[in-house]
């Protein structure tokens, strides 16, 4: 028995152990909840030209909720942007403009596809991912409607790198993220201020983990795309990744294709997000499911992360969200 | 398995780490996270392939907080990392603190919002320098509760002796400073004991293992429901009545204690009475509200408030004043030399200000005061008068964080250059009482 086995075995119980208990004590949410009102209602007040990117995913769609419970009866104080790769699932697009809708807010779209065809941008394929690109096309909204701010819905849990990022994060002229340059954050006091041409990044669910969404949703229930609920979809199955068939995939010549019941955990880019085995029908489902879930949401589900370990950070530096 | 005892324990808990790598604090961030089922498998499967690269026969707990490519090539940790974990009875934020010479800096961040400060020691060291300045900052930064780890039992056999030498000089120390006694607990982050579980190698430990131990510490925010009502302004809202009248409301977080409609209230700055009309939220009125709340507020009157003023209720009001002595804590590369124009930043209000007066530095890893000193470097602890540009309303640090705490701008750079604590207004001009 290898050592990752052998700790796997004693750490089993606490596993079970939380998916009994957890859901009976949500109280964490009302703590991280009024934190992030806070800090939406922070970004308002000291921000002059916000925005709030909105993909349609679990996470942006917290923010919504959040936003909701910050200004309601009132406006948003800020648009909500999508940067829409041209590979999102039609479902997301389609929730994405209903929700949009629904809220009575004003939604812009600004596409990847753009600078594609102005030549900014280039793609080594047609099927490459256009995660990296996205970064292009935000940086040229954020000059477009000179936002001074992006509120986004990353968390310090997905990744590495993430556990040391500011709430307010500090992107340089170029819209470069610096390690060495991000301010230290004390208390609840965020500096918002900026330097000329800087822009600021900030992320009122930095404290959540994917498990607090998730419980989130089941508690405010809140729509989501279909994707993120189990279904029956045609998938390949390459060695523990389940590889969805679109007009995109691009098989291996003896690859099979069989019918899975699966769920997505992310909804970015259609070319690199890959689904999971699921039953999870409902919020609730998914809370159970992800308790018991012993793989991170971005080693399950993206092909692009595990590249190399320090892929994020590079892309971070490169402006990317 | 016992109920969820929602009154002790129960919601977030954020603590703090400190200690330096020889310590084992990696190692016992790393333990947490692990024995509470919080590693993903791909994670574990990446440690084990490193463990197998470099010939060793155990995975190396200490990698799981591992950070940044940079900090990886260099050996060095750059900055504070968030991590979270939750185990049935709650969920847990850990402020990670590298120990370099950043130290100060960092570890005043990490503690700033902390519940509870985790103090690694090393049996077979003992207490340090680095031990002594750490439990000054916890007591500094006024962190509720202290839980020091007494690690690498394993290393001296699990002696009751040499545990209760070093708790004993622990104790002493922290009862020198006048910080809360701390929670002591043997333990051997590499192996497991105490940790998680409770181990059968210390017979004669008979409390907690860190993990209950953190399980069972009351929470600050909770705490501060019990506290005296601050509520600083954060936006002004305009509402249409269904009469077509406008009202407005106050956007904020209830710092600390509880409100109910009716109550009533002062402004501050500017000290002006009103009472409470409604507590709203997306879900609805309330009749009473507490921290750590984020509501919207109507009051009776028609009153000039903006974002910056304080409500409290009229007989426990903050005080108010221009010119305050304060604990600051220097964090910027760039030292501060002159007297120049700054901006202070405390609950939701940004004025000019000026250091008036740097009174002493805070020297040594148990702080002692060393008068006079001619400029405040990165790390540098003083206490000053500082002098600002208009009143604010403010409590001293000891009696609430919220409304005690500021940050220290540089507006040239937007940079945040220092953080304080506030002790006391210098001239006293006690406007608030009157």
């Amino acid at each position: 028995m290898n050592s990752a086995e052998h700790l796997l075995d004693g750490r089993s119980a606490a596993v079970q152990s939380a998916a009994r208990d957890s859901a009976t004590s949500w109280r964490h949410l009302d703590d991280l909840e009024s934190e992030a009102i806070h800090i939406l209602r922070e970004v308002a007040a000291e921000c002059a030209n916000p925005v709030l990117l909105f993909s349609g995913g679990k996470d942006s769609t917290v923010l919504l909720r959040l936003a909701e419970k910050a200004f309601r009866p009132g406006t948003f104080p800020f648009p909500l942007l999508h940067v829409d790769t041209g590979h999102n699932f039609p479902e997301v697009i389609a929730f994405r403009d209903r929700t949009a809708g629904r809220l009575g807010e004003r939604l812009i779209v600004r596409s990847v596809q753009d600078p594609i065809d102005r030549g900014r941008a280039k793609l080594k394929n047609g099927n490459q991912s256009r995660n990296a690109l996205q970064t292009v096309t935000l940086l040229d909204a954020i000059a477009e409607f000179t936002f001074d701010a992006c509120i986004g819905g990353a968390r310090r849990d997905e990744e590495k790198t993430r556990a040391k990022e500011r709430i307010f994060s500090v992107r340089d002229t170029f819209g470069q993220w610096d390690p060495r340059r991000q301010r230290p954050e004390l208390w609840s006091l965020y500096n918002a201020r900026l330097d000329t041409g800087e822009n600021m990044r900030v992320f009122p669910i930095s404290n959540w983990t994917e498990l607090d969404v998730w419980q989130y949703i089941a508690r405010e229930n809140l729509e989501l795309p279909s994707l993120y609920y189990a279904h029956p979809r045609r998938v390949a199955v390459r060695g523990d990744i389940l590889v969805p068939i679109n007009g995109m995939t691009q098989l291996d010549a003896n690859e099979q294709v069989e019918e899975r019941f699966v769920r997505f955990r992310t909804v970015g880019d259609m070319t690199t997000t890959v689904p999971v085995e699921s039953q999870g029908t409902d919020a609730q489902a998914v809370v159970a499911e992800t308790l018991a879930a012993r793989l991170s949401e971005r080693g399950a589900t993206r092909l692009d992360d595990q590249t190399s370990d320090s892929s994020m950070e590079e892309r971070k530096k490169a402006g990317y969200f | 398995m016992a109920p969820v005892d929602q009154e002790a324990g129960g919601g977030l808990l954020r603590f703090a780490t400190a200690g330096s790598v020889d310590d084992g604090k990696s190692t016992l961030i790393g333990r947490l996270l692990y024995d509470s089922g919080t590693v993903p498998e791909d994670q574990i499967a990446a440690l084990d392939r490193t463990a197998a690269r470099n010939g060793e026969s155990e995975i190396d707990l200490s990698l799981l907080t591992d950070g940044l490519t940079a900090e990886r090539e260099q050996g060095i940790t750059i900055d504070v990392a968030y991590r979270y974990f939750a185990t049935p009875r709650r969920k847990f934020i850990i402020a990670d603190t590298p120990g370099h010479e950043q130290y100060t800096r960092n570890m005043v961040t990490g503690a700033s919002t902390a519940d509870a400060a985790v103090i690694l020691v090393s049996a077979q060291v003992g207490m340090t320098a680095q031990t002594r300045r750490h439990i000054t900052l916890a007591h500094l930064l006024g962190v509720p509760n202290l839980l020091v780890a007494v690690n690498k039992m394993d290393l001296v056999d699990f002696s009751a002796n040499t545990f209760a030498g070093v708790a004993a000089s622990v104790a002493e120390f922290a009862a020198t400073v006048g910080a809360e006694q701390p929670i002591l607990v043997p333990v051997s982050a590499k192996f497991g004991d105490n940790v998680v579980d409770a181990s059968a190698r210390t017979p004669w430990y008979e409390g907690p293992p860190v993990l209950a131990a953190l399980e069972g510490l009351p929470q600050a925010s909770r705490r501060c429901a019990d506290a005296s009502f601050r509520f600083p302004v954060q936006l002004v809202r305009r509402v249409a009545g269904a009469d077509g009248s406008q009202t407005r409301r106050y956007l904020g977080r209830i710092e600390s204690g509880r409100i109910a409609v009716g109550d009533t209230i002062a402004v501050l700055p500017a000290s002006t009475d009103t009472r409470i009309r409604a507590i709203w939220t997306f879900d609805g009125p309330l009749d009473t509200a507490a921290a750590p709340q984020s509501v919207a507020l109507e009051v009776s009157d028609e009153l000039d408030i903006a974002r910056g003023d304080v409500l409290a209720h009229a007989t426990a009001r903050l005080r108010v004043s221009d010119r305050f002595n304060a604990t600051l804590c220097w964090l910027a590369d760039r030292a501060h030399e002159d007297a120049g124009r700054i901006l202070i930043k405390t609950g939701t209000r940004t004025v000019a200000a000026r250091l008036a007066r740097v009174d002493h530095r805070l020297h040594g890893s148990a702080l002692g005061a060393e008068p006079s000193p001619t400029a405040l470097a990165r790390n540098d602890i003083a206490q000053v008068t500082i002098q600002t540009a208009s009143p604010i309303a403010f409590d001293a640090y000891c009696d609430n964080r919220a409304t005690g705490a500021f940050i220290l701008i540089d507006e040239a750079t937007s940079a945040t250059v220092a953080a304080g604590m506030i002790e006391d207004a210098v001239t006293c001009p006690t406007l608030a009482g009157t």
